[in-house]
């Protein structure tokens, strides 16, 4: 095990202050009791998009069931993150084919399909070149990030830090304020319909305890959903974007994995094969509580602005 | 502004609002940015109506109790009585606001749980809760006469919480992922507070007799200059990025907020200083003037949170710009 010092990055909800300087890992509240940080690394690159993840999340943590409508967007009839999916994956058609772009290639699979019939009711083949499509699939879920904004900002802390290093809402204090709904950068979080509170991901909390893996993981047919020790987890992830690289995928790269991103590195990180924002993922997310001393000192300086005004209305008597 | 280049194939997404919204913004026409399938990737907040009235409650409740503490310090007894009792009627309503838009409203009380510098809401749920006792003795002092010393010290306790329950609501919103929150936070403090003012003074200024409410009517110009100052100031600082605060029904109210503090102040300076009337009529298209300006601001986050090209497109720039730095940097080491 390579444990390095991120790997017991976990964070009291009083540290922000302690820690801007440089990303270093504050002391755990837990003493003796922290336990390694655990977190995911979603390698979409072997993502067949099953949806093993999605199912097994459901039946596991008694999660309600979502609308059935159909969205049209190629596999996906999620949508997104939300109360009621805790996994969520991404299907992405695109034309670029893997070793250059394809001319006269379909638009979709739907349009490839639909070609595929007219192929068959009138035995025309029109001419294609190359394959020229490409689908990519990730499972997306909670980052569970080293600052994380919706922790900082709840009100009655309900979301907490386990002592896994991972964050997770505790439903029987959230009263349902809704701030860390808009407060999370990749908009994970959301309230239930008819319930109230704000649910998502707890990485499986209730499992660690017994040394099981998160439901997702252990459902994952293809390891494209790889749980385990933080540390761990990036060093493999490391050398697996190396190697694809070395195979001649350029385009593969990791997200979330650099501490020094705008939430400090995601318990949660990914293997992506595009811009992030192609899997609805934000380019560079950004806890905004790192800007809060500015943002009290400016409300500090309106409110002695009110102050001001009121002292200065009475200067010139009553009149 | 400029964008990332627009030649990548694949999943290259155009917003549809972009197809259709041409030539409203120089970031809409421009904006060949990549999406999935266009969905945002923020979620909008929960919050429903009771929200942005809180802001503007909020607003005319502390900065009520403010002009209270200085008319008393001044001697402007005619004042001081109506902006108390401003602030003692408004205390009932803030918290039954606040409460009515929680998703479990019974557990309000986990709200003080913690005191959590991290946490605007934390921090201003125990403003609201200090200012609210505060008011109210300052409020039952004044109308029964008891314990005067009491309620001075309650006024001037309930002024100071007071210019904090004005403005920490715009540091509320300010402090999460919406763009056209966050990227507006050095300024919105200033529009919360000038729109407290000026209500604050609008409602004094009306209620009081004309002889007496000069200094209300003052303190609603100073408001109504700052809220619309700062407001501008705003629009500006955000540039493409402000879109959002003007586009359909955003758009319309923040015309009715600038035009009616506007007119509203201009009355009460002028025909406001010699007919009750006059300051009536003043005094209520100030208040609406704020009460809409809260609500533009509240709707403008809404669009910017459900469109991801206002997430998208600033990031990707930031992130491009870093990687250049670097690429740079690289170069001349």
């Amino acid at each position: 095990m390579s444990a390095g010092p991120e790997v017991t990055v976990i964070e009291t909800p009083g540290g922000a202050a302690k820690r801007r300087g440089g990303g270093a890992p504050v002391p755990s509240t837990y003493g003796e009791d922290a336990k390694p940080r655990v977190g995911f690394f979603t390698d979409t690159s072997i993502c067949i998009g099953c949806k093993a993840c999605e199912v097994a999340c459901k039946e596991w943590n008694h999660v309600p069931a979502t609308s059935s409508e159909l969205t049209g967007h190629s596999y996906d009839n999620s949508g997104d993150l939300g109360a009621d999916t805790w996994r969520h994956v991404a299907f992405v058609e695109q034309r670029l084919a893997v070793g250059g772009v394809a001319e006269g290639a379909p638009d979709s699979f739907v349009a490839e399909a639909h070609r595929q019939e007219v192929v068959e009711r009138s035995g025309i083949v029109p001419e294609r070149d190359g394959e020229g499509l490409r689908w990519l699939m990730s499972s997306d879920v909670c980052k569970h990030c080293t600052h994380a904004a919706c922790l900082e900002v709840c009100p009655t802390g309900a979301l907490f830090r386990t002592e896994y290093g991972t964050v997770v809402v505790q439903e029987d204090v959230c009263n349902g304020c809704g701030y860390c709904v808009p407060a999370c950068p990749f908009g994970v979080l959301d309230r239930r319909e008819g319930d109230g509170r704000v649910w998502k991901c707890t990485l499986c909390y209730d499992r660690l305890g017994d040394d099981l893996e998160p439901a997702c993981a252990k459902a994952c047919p293809t390891n494209s959903i790889q749980f385990g020790d933080h540390g761990e987890l990036r060093a493999r992830a490391q050398e697996r974007v190396e190697r694809l690289r070395a195979d001649g995928m350029a385009e593969a790269r990791l997200y979330g994995e650099d501490p020094g991103d705008g939430v400090g590195g995601a318990g949660a990180f990914f293997l992506l094969l595009d811009e992030p924002e192609v899997y609805g993922l934000p380019p560079d997310p950004v806890d905004t509580t790192r800007d809060l001393g500015g943002m009290w000192k400016a409300a500090g300086l309106a409110a002695g602005a009110i102050a001001a005004g009121v002292l200065a209305a009475f200067a010139g008597g009553s009149r | 502004m400029s964008l990332p280049d627009g030649e990548r194939r694949g999943a290259t997404y155009v917003s549809p609002d972009a197809a259709h919204e041409n030539g409203r913004g120089a970031m809409t026409e421009r904006a060949r940015f990549r999406s999935y399938y266009g969905r945002p990737i923020l979620k909008e907040p929960v919050w429903t109506w009771e929200i942005p009235w809180y802001f503007f409650t909020g607003g005319l409740t502390g900065a009520s109790s403010a002009l209270a503490a200085g008319a008393r310090i001044a001697g402007n007894e005619a004042v001081a009585r109506r902006a108390t009792l401003t602030a003692l009627v408004m205390t009932a309503v803030n918290p039954a606001l606040l409460i009515a838009d929680l998703g479990r409203p019974e557990r309000f009380l986990n709200m003080l749980r913690l005191f959590k510098v991290t946490s605007p809401m934390s921090v201003g749920t125990w403003i609201l809760s200090a200012h609210g006792g505060a008011a109210t003795l300052a409020g039952s002092s004044e109308l029964t006469g008891r314990a005067p010393r009491a309620g001075l010290a309650a006024e001037l306790a309930g002024g100071a919480l007071g210019c904090a329950l004005a403005t920490y609501t715009a540091l509320l919103v300010s402090d999460t992922a919406v763009p056209a929150w966050h990227q507006a936070r050095h300024e919105l403090p200033f529009v919360f507070a000038g729109g407290a003012m000026a209500s604050a003074g609008a409602a004094a200024a009306a209620l009081s007799p004309v002889s007496e409410a000069g200094p209300a009517r003052r303190l609603t110009v100073a408001g109504a200059a700052l809220e619309l100052g700062a407001a501008q100031v705003m629009e500006h600082r955000l540039g493409e990025l402000g879109e959002p605060y003007h586009e359909g029904q955003v758009e319309k109210l923040n015309q009715a907020a600038k035009g009616l503090t506007a007119a509203g102040s201009l009355l009460l300076a002028t025909a406001g200083r010699r007919s009750r009337l006059a300051a009536l009529a003043g005094g209520v298209a100030t208040l609406a003037g704020a009460a809409c300006e809260r609500w533009a601001i509240f709707r403008a986050g809404f669009q910017s949170a459900r469109d991801p090209k206002y997430t998208v497109v600033p990031q990707r720039l930031r992130l491009d710009e870093r990687r250049r730095a670097m690429a740079d940097g690289a170069t001349q080491s």
